[in-house]
């Protein structure tokens, strides 16, 4: 039971870091109809940003939050100058020009950061302690609390401000949201630029629990946030972390207990998110579009 | 006016298959590989175009029917006594026959990978839009893991050997006979049987956006709940789709396993799923002819971005930035550029895109 | 001076010109309809005032050129209740009636706008926590009108309010659009098929032919003209 437990709780750290970068796929999902293939490179980037601060000589805690205003001025950008100008174009051509952004970050990692193997401090420390017979380590507990405050201000900010009421009206119907004097496609912007500041958070709080990294970083990431969004259900929020939080330990008990699945853990899981869809082809907590004919 | 439009077809055709047939004669034996490359692209982008450009269905799982048809022709042409000789141990059940010659397992890859698509395509009749690709995506990521899995077939990471094969025609260094008397290398043979496939498998692929098949597929990409109503059968024709289109990518895999002389798990990684799919984008989605524009990229940009500059990561942002350029340019690809300067001329000749 | 003036106003959509230079205006504290028939550019006019649809030629609003974005137009005070009626169906009665306001500078007012929209239509006040998808097409006309009151609008433009509505409900809107203008000095443009319901309601009207103003006058002028009568009235 203990070694259950223990499987479980690790999972749902690892999971946590899912769950941040399935939000910001969220995000972007809801507020534009794209599933953003760049969302892992893009938290990949933030994290050599953070790097590179932390190896100028700033303290860490001021290299985070830079990164982070530094992240949302990039995810606003790439909005701006490239998303922006397939935004009339079928699922497909934006889908290639988020592949495309893929790549052309990917190399632009390791042509700026050579390629090599960085390491990234841990902010919340190595001590563990120990629960009923469960370890928990409390960078593992940390990553778990920064994801779910971080759902939280999200929360706050989509159902509790104008300006998220005016960010989910222009998901919803741009015309009209137009016809109200919201301004559609900065709020498009601004989406991409809050995905951009989870992915950070998610690269940063990853990185250090890989040892060292590289511009490989969240490729793995990246797909588990896959698993997670779809399995929540792309447009819910709360669906990304429950659905993080559920790749997390899914992936671990499939390892741990399955024998035939030890050396197919990724398949494996997969296989049971896929199972999952279909009994709810939209997630979780997705929710069907309804359809006038 | 449909005369001419029937004319200027034709007549496209027959410079589609004259090209073909010169080329080798102005190239060298390098190129011709590449070219015979292009054509097995050409092949799996035909497939996936029937399953994206007709039916709306974003696929980024292609790679995995691609495995599977080069891992069909891989294992046959070994066959028990070539596995075996491997230091394999195929279970006695799976038929996995005594080595046959290479040609042969080309529509033995195509229907299991065809078989595949349609176990595929049932899962994927519950699904639709971001979900379903986002599904197939989790094929291709699962892919090579699982080809390492069943190591006692497929040799796990390292993969079957093909080079030593008899059943391999010509090998690398020996001339090819062909009927007629003539001779041709490797290459040439490569490049002239990868064609004549393609070209087969694209009358193939005209015939079916002309048929009844085609309205239906589009039909259904165009508004699923109208083309139910009209009598079209969803799930029948979803599955008749994937497994068309995994057919195709099957019959790239046999030819890719062919050329490479050898299949890995390494050699689909989900980048070649995800390649298949900017092939299509810039050939243009519902397009036909415009898509070897799409082939000529995958094979040629990365190699042409390697040209201009060693250093790491840079041939990747200009692949990158390439691609992203064109999309801002040519956001329905090489054939949506056609259809616009075509268009007033035959308004017809091309399928339209979404 | 009119409110709102449009002179020689064309648009297109693509290859096809929809609007061939429309000219007309409207008054403060009026109601003014235009007629016509489908395909007459009735719809495209309103799209052209509130910036939804490319245009050339002058618009006037409040003796200053009207800017030619939507966002800036609703900013300037102009509501556009469009075709469909624009209802956010996802969210609740009260979220849309907040976005209606999302345009105003003063805050303050929310609360005191909400009051006046509530005491014509009761309803809202108890349903404010209920999806708007979920509320019947009379509910959402009604709300969709509500919102653009929400932003205390000079000029609400109405495209076919009457449309799939029972006459009681019709008249019930434009009893309410009546009195808002009564109370608060606002004019409206309504674009209806209907032209008798739009000539009960309206001081002046406009027929639209083919992108053109075709006839024009006050609400009675053209019950009197005959061609009107027998085209758009049917007796």
């Amino acid at each position: 039971m203990a070694d259950f437990l223990q499987q479980v709780v690790s999972g749902l750290a690892s999971g946590g870091v899912y769950a941040l970068l399935a939000l910001a796929l969220v995000l972007i999902y809801r507020s534009t109809g794209v599933v953003n293939f760049a969302q892992g490179e893009m938290a990949m980037f933030s994290t050599f940003v953070c790097w590179e601060l932390i190896d100028r000589g700033l303290p860490y805690w001021v290299a985070f939050f830079a990164t982070l205003a530094i992240s949302f001025a990039g995810g606003v950008l790439i909005e701006r100058l490239v998303v922006h100008a397939v935004s009339r174009a079928a699922a497909i051509t934006v889908v290639t020009v988020t592949i495309g952004l893929l790549i052309m970050l990917n190399g632009a990692a390791a042509w700026i950061w050579k390629g090599e193997q960085r390491t990234l401090e841990n902010p919340f420390g190595t001590r563990t302690f120990d629960v009923g017979g469960v370890v928990v380590a409390v960078q593992d507990l940390g990553i778990l609390v920064v994801s779910l405050a971080l759902v939280a201000a999200l929360w706050v900010l989509f159902q509790r401000t104008r300006l998220g009421l005016a960010l989910r009206a222009s998901a919803l119907n741009p015309e009209s949201s137009r016809l109200h004097g919201i301004r559609v496609s900065w709020m498009l912007a601004l989406g991409w630029g809050l995905a951009a500041v989870l992915g950070a958070v998610a690269g940063m709080l990853v990185a250090p629990t890989q040892g060292s990294f590289d511009q490989n970083l969240m490729l793995p990431v990246l797909i588990f946030a896959f698993a997670a969004a779809v399995l929540g259900g792309l447009d819910s929020p709360l669906g990304a972390v429950v659905g993080g939080l559920a790749v997390g330990v899914i992936l671990n008990l499939v390892g741990a207990y399955i024998d035939f699945f030890a050396d197919l853990r990724l398949p494996a899981a997969l296989l049971v998110i896929l199972a999952i869809l279909l009994l709810r082809p939209h997630g979780l907590f997705g929710r069907a579009a309804v359809r006038r004919v | 006016m449909l005369a001419a439009r029937t004319a200027i077809r034709v007549l496209g055709l027959a410079l589609f298959v004259a090209v073909v047939v010169v080329v080798p004669s102005r190239i060298s034996e390098f190129r011709a590989s590449e070219f015979a490359l292009i054509g097995i692209f050409f092949i799996a982008i035909l497939g996936l175009n029937i399953l994206t450009g007709y039916t709306g269905v974003i696929s980024l799982g292609h790679g995995a029917f691609m495995a599977v048809g080069a891992y069909t022709t891989a294992i046959l042409m070994l066959g028990r006594p070539g596995l075996e000789a491997g230091g394999l141990s195929p279970p006695d059940w799976l038929p996995v026959g005594d080595g046959m010659k290479d040609v042969y397992t080309i529509p033995i890859a195509a229907l299991v990978a065809a078989l595949a698509g349609a176990l595929f395509g049932l899962p994927a009749l519950r699904l639709s839009g971001p979900y379903l690709a986002l599904a197939t995506f989790g094929v291709a990521v699962a892919t090579p893991s699982v080809i390492r899995k069943f190591d006692s077939v497929t040799g796990g990471s390292g993969g079957l050997n093909l080079f030593d094969s008899p059943n391999l025609t010509g090998a690398i260094f020996n001339a090819v006979h062909v009927p007629g008397g003539r001779t041709l290398t490797f290459n040439d043979w490569l490049y002239y049987l990868t064609w004549t496939i393609a070209l087969a498998l694209f009358v193939v692929a005209w015939l079916i956006h002309h048929s009844r098949l085609g309205r239906a597929l589009r039909a259904i990409r165009d508004d699923e709940i109208a083309a139910v109503a009209s009598g079209v059968g969803l799930a029948w024709h979803k599955t008749l789709a994937f497994s068309l289109s995994a057919l195709y990518a099957g019959v790239a895999g046999s030819l890719l396993a062919m050329s490479a002389f050898s299949v890995q798990p390494g050699a689909f990684p989900v980048d070649r799923s995800i390649a298949l799919l900017v092939g299509l984008a810039v050939g243009g989605l519902g397009s036909l002819v415009p898509l070897v524009a799409g082939a000529v990229f995958l094979v040629f940009l990365p190699q042409w971005a390697q040209d201009l500059s060693q250093a790491p990561g840079v041939p990747a942002v200009i692949y990158g930035a390439v691609l992203i350029g064109l999309m801002i340019v040519l956001p329905t690809g090489v054939g949506g550029l056609l259809r616009r300067v075509l268009g007033p001329l035959t308004s017809r000749l091309y399928p339209r895109s979404q | 001076m009119p409110l709102l003036e449009l002179e020689d106003v064309q648009a297109r959509y693509g290859a096809v010109q929809a609007l061939h230079g429309v000219t007309l205006d409207v008054d403060e504290r009026q109601v003014v309809s235009v007629l016509g028939a489908n395909g007459a550019g009735k719809t495209t006019t309103l799209r052209a005032i509130s910036g939804t649809v490319r245009r050339s030629g002058s618009i006037r609003f409040d003796g200053k050129s009207l800017p030619r974005s939507p966002e800036a137009v609703a900013r300037s005070g102009i509501a556009h209740v469009p075709e469909g009626r624009g209802t956010f169906a996802e969210l609740s009665v009260d979220e849309n009636l907040r976005l209606g306001a999302y345009s105003r500078r003063d805050r303050s007012g929310y609360e005191r706008d909400l009051a006046a929209v509530v005491k014509h239509f009761p309803w809202l006040d108890e349903r404010r926590d209920q999806q708007a998808g979920t509320l019947s097409g009379g509910e959402q006309q009604m709300l969709a009108l509500a919102r653009a009151f929400m932003s205390r609008p000079r000029l609400i433009l109405v495209d076919e309010p009457s449309l799939g509505l029972a006459p009681l409900i019709v008249r019930r809107l434009f009893d309410v659009l009546r009195a808002w203008i009564d109370e608060h000095g606002m004019s409206a443009l309504v674009v209806e098929q209907n032209a008798n319901v739009a000539l009960q309601h309206s001081e002046r009207a406009y027929v639209l032919e083919v992108g053109r103003v075709a006839v024009s006058g006050t609400a009675d002028e053209l019950r009197g003209n005959e061609a009107v009568r027998r085209s758009y009235l049917g007796y």
